[in-house]
């Protein structure tokens, strides 16, 4: 009965990206023809590596950002849960190399798992509220995130913890495994790891599905209490493992790190397809994603644009991949 | 014909891209009679209507207003005639009073200001006038869906009514309310307005209609006076097909018990004890608000269980999570395919394949997901159920109705189930699609699988069931099965008031 007319050229091909992938590839190259065009630096090979280690610790965030999204929710204390594994994790590695002055890996393993502790807690509270109070994902985690840089600051009083072991900023912060950054490496795991964890395991698929229509995921016989609590906790422990990356690079615990990244990491989320409705969205994309951020801040550096003016750069972005997607999700709904 | 027509349409025609949505319909509307539209979803109805009150504008033809072609651009323009329509979507605010939601938009003012004391006044008296008992005052959310509807008809009274369309407006009454739908139109009538009158419910229409027109396809198939014709003949034109090609004969078998409840307890529901036999169709009957749904959503633990013992296999499942419930084997196919059954964004592949792999049909309980096995099984699901394969791969969203049901009746079969609990199987299906359903429900009874099908369309529960419970207030009122399972019997059962308890 219906017979659509087939249009082809160069407009549906566009839709069809569109509609498949996002505004992402669209972003991406519209980023790399105005930085090319500023600056001559911007397309060089030396660049481009140097954006693919800055860019590390977002697509972190990102991709545990993607999973509490895809769930249909989004997690706002990412930041909070660096900066607190950030002081935790410092402050045990200082109190333990104390104790231990000869076995320093020992005193910096146990620093980093007191640092996990730390966002597990952020990750558990953000689940149990949602899931099991059913508060707002928005409210959840903004309370929480106070509550956590609260907490890092008291702990710290405000002072960065210093004096950390300094194999560990040697090895995490700076270090290079067959010449290449170890946390790209630890990245490339993790990217690996988390797209397993999507697309062949059980436990992604039920994250999908709890986010797609979460009373027919109750009616499909999947626990969504649990799967929404494990979103909530995954999320948090990647953004404590890029909080110990970020502190062996900065070399001492700070209540500071992370303060913009729950915002860069739903833009770089949404901008790659994320839905903010829940149940879709890819780990292949969303590091894209979070490269393209880091692309656009390497670019706007390059071109010599003022960090204040980054900041309304990276807000207006956000809101316009918000209302590309939401266009998006209407064409999908709709089939026009 | 001696009166002259109120209003007419002369080959109206509505074509969107690719679809003829109504294809030259000629239909006239004489004042103080109830004109009753008749025909499956997707049948035209609700595209005439659109274009009668202005919210749709026709592709050709027109329309004529007491000898007067007109051309309405909205609803606010065929209202200024005279033509108010009550849509099935209502149209109020629920966090507004009463008063607040009949006035919006025409607020009487004081000044600068709303003056809150008239717009009480009027509204009551608004009423008053059309017999509803309903406080001004109340907020709009905490009313039943039957006062919902009163208010919404008030709403549509500001100026002179030539024309009332009503959408599908008894879908969620109770009978009383139908009743004092009626008593309200055939008021309406006595005063010379004409009524458009689009339902499903055939047993309806003798009551108060005059003459129904049968639409299919976009195509008008007749209009016939309703004194000259009967339930079959309209069942008939409407999806061309006579009445027994639609209810496949199931054969009944073992009957060994399955599911059994005692006493069950909660809110809404008494004491409700039956069975659930294997290789049976278990019909439950019920009018809105009778718990019949309830009472199932119960069992399956959806809502909170007071008291009672549920036994599946012999095994307790009383406080069992419905996760659990469903892995033991029972599943439950939800009314409200829209809000609880589907993923609305997914293709029907990905729909079927969460229950799959929630299921144990393929991967037994490893952790990882064979996506392999599980799309065979997908292509395997799909095919049983005959959803077309340039379906499978677009948005849920983007199916008809029928469609849609049966991705979420392919669900049912992404696990063992040896329990199938069908609410609503076919409600917003086509005809056609019904068919093709209840062919399946036959094949899993005949398998040896329980079916329960609870249903507000009468026919539906009479013809697939071999025994039924009937539902009111809470209580069941009787369970019926062979000889005794008449029209008549069931719905005497349906006004049953020993056991209700408020």
């Amino acid at each position: 009965m219906t017979t659509k007319p087939k249009t082809t050229g160069p407009f549906d091909l566009i839709r069809r990206v569109f509609i498949k992938v996002g505004v992402l590839p669209f972003f991406l190259v519209a980023a790399l023809v105005i930085f090319t065009a500023l600056s001559s630096k911007f397309l060089t090979g030396q660049n481009l590596v140097n954006v693919a280690r800055q860019s590390v610790y977002l697509v972190l965030v990102s991709m545990g950002q993607m999973l509490v999204l895809i769930s249909g929710g989004f997690d706002l204390s990412v930041g909070t849960s660096i900066a607190l594994t950030s002081v935790v994790s410092a402050l045990g590695m200082v109190w333990f190399a104390g104790i231990f002055p000869d076995a320093l890996w020992l005193a910096i393993m146990l620093g980093a798992f007191m640092g996990f502790g730390a966002a597990i807690m952020v990750g558990l509270v953000n689940g149990v509220g949602v899931a099991y109070f059913e508060v707002s994902p928005f409210i959840m985690t903004l309370g929480v995130s106070s509550v956590g840089a609260g907490l890092a600051l008291f702990l710290t009083g405000g002072v960065p913890v210093s004096n950390l072991p300094f194999a560990f900023g040697d090895t995490f912060g700076f270090g290079r495994l067959w010449g290449v950054p170890v946390p790209v490496i630890i990245a490339l795991i993790c990217i690996v790891v988390m797209w397993l964890f999507m697309s062949r395991t059980r436990l992604g698929t039920q994250v999908y599905a709890v986010g797609g229509n979460i009373k027919a995921a109750r009616l499909s016989a999947i626990n969504t209490k649990r799967t929404l609590m494990i979103a909530y906790i995954i999320c948090a422990l990647i953004a404590s493992l890029t909080g110990l990356l970020l502190t062996a690079r900065v070399e001492s615990g700070e209540a500071n790190l992370g303060s913009s990244i729950a915002l860069e990491s739903i833009a770089a989320c949404v901008i790659a397809g994320v839905s903010l409705r829940g149940g879709i969205g890819r780990v292949e994309n969303v590091v894209l994603g979070a490269f393209f951020i880091a692309l656009a801040q390497n670019g706007m550096n390059l071109a010599q644009v003022s960090s204040y003016m980054q900041m309304v750069l990276l807000g207006a972005l956000l809101i316009l991949a918000v209302i590309f997607d939401q266009m998006r999700y209407r064409m999908i709904l709709s089939g026009n | 014909m001696t009166s002259t027509s109120l209003i007419e349409t002369k080959a109206l025609t509505k074509r969107y891209p690719g679809v003829l949505a109504l294809n030259s319909v000629d239909f006239d509307l004489k004042s103080g009679e109830v004109h009753v539209l008749f025909g499956e979803n997707g049948a035209g109805k609700s595209t005439l209507i659109s274009m009668l009150a202005g919210a749709n504008i026709p592709s050709k033809g027109s329309i004529v207003l007491d000898g007067d072609e007109v051309k309405f651009d909205t609803v606010a323009d065929a209202q200024k005639k005279g033509i108010y329509t009550v849509f099935q979507e209502f149209s109020l605010i629920p966090t507004l009073t009463v008063a607040q939601n009949i006035f919006l938009g025409w607020e009487p003012r004081k000044g600068p200001f709303i003056d809150h004391g008239t717009m009480r006044k009027r509204s009551h008296e608004m009423l008053l006038e059309l017999g509803f008992d309903i406080n001004p005052n109340a907020i709009v959310a905490q009313l039943s869906r039957a006062q919902q509807q009163m208010v919404e008809i008030t709403k549509a009274f500001h100026g002179d009514l030539k024309v009332l369309i009503l959408d599908e407006p008894t879908a969620s009454l109770t009978d009383k309310e139908v009743d004092h739908l009626f008593e309200f139109v055939i008021g309406l009538k006595a005063k010379g307005v004409g009524v458009i009158y689009i339902s499903h419910r055939i047993q309806e229409f003798s009551r108060i209609a005059n003459r129904v027109t049968v639409l299919r396809d976009g195509g008008k198939i007749g209009t016939v006076d309703m004194a000259d014709t009967d339930d079959n003949a309209l069942v008939e034109m409407m999806t061309g097909r006579a009445i027994d090609e639609i209810y496949p004969k199931i054969t009944k078998g073992s009957g060994e018990v399955l599911l059994s409840v005692e006493k069950l307890r909660t809110a809404g529901i008494h004491d409700a004890t039956f069975e659930v036999r294997a290789g049976e169709v278990l019909g439950v009957a019920g009018l809105v608000g009778s718990g019949k749904s309830r009472l199932f959503r119960t069992v399956m633990g959806l809502t909170t269980r007071v008291s009672g013992k549920v036994t599946l296999h012999g095994k307790d499942i009383s406080q069992a999570p419905t996760r659990d419930i469903i892995k033991d084997g029972v599943y439950y196919l939800s009314p409200d395919r829209k809000a609880e059954g589907l993923d609305l964004a997914k293709s029907a592949t990905e729909n079927l394949a969460i229950n799959l792999v929630m299921g144990d049909k393929v991967g037994g309980n490893s952790q990882l997901v064979k996506w392999a096995e599980v799309n065979s099984e997908a292509v395997t699901i799909s095919d049983y159920v005959e959803l077309q394969e340039s379906y499978r791969f677009k948005p849920v969203s983007q199916l008809s109705g029928g469609n849609q049901q049966k991705v979420l009746f392919g669900k049912c079969f992404g696990q063992n189930a040896d329990i199938i609990i069908f609410d609503e199987p076919t409600v917003g299906v086509d005809m056609g699609t019904r068919a093709a359903l209840y062919l399946l429900i036959k094949e899993l009874a005949e398998s040896g699988k329980a079916v329960v099908v609870i249903s507000s369309d009468l026919p539906e529960v009479m013809n697939l069931s071999h025994r039924m419970i009937v539902l009111a207030h809470g209580h069941i009122s009787a369970e019926l099965s062979g000889d005794d399972m008449t029209e008549e019997q069931v719905l005497k059962f349906f006004f049953d008031e020993t056991g209700a308890k408020i």
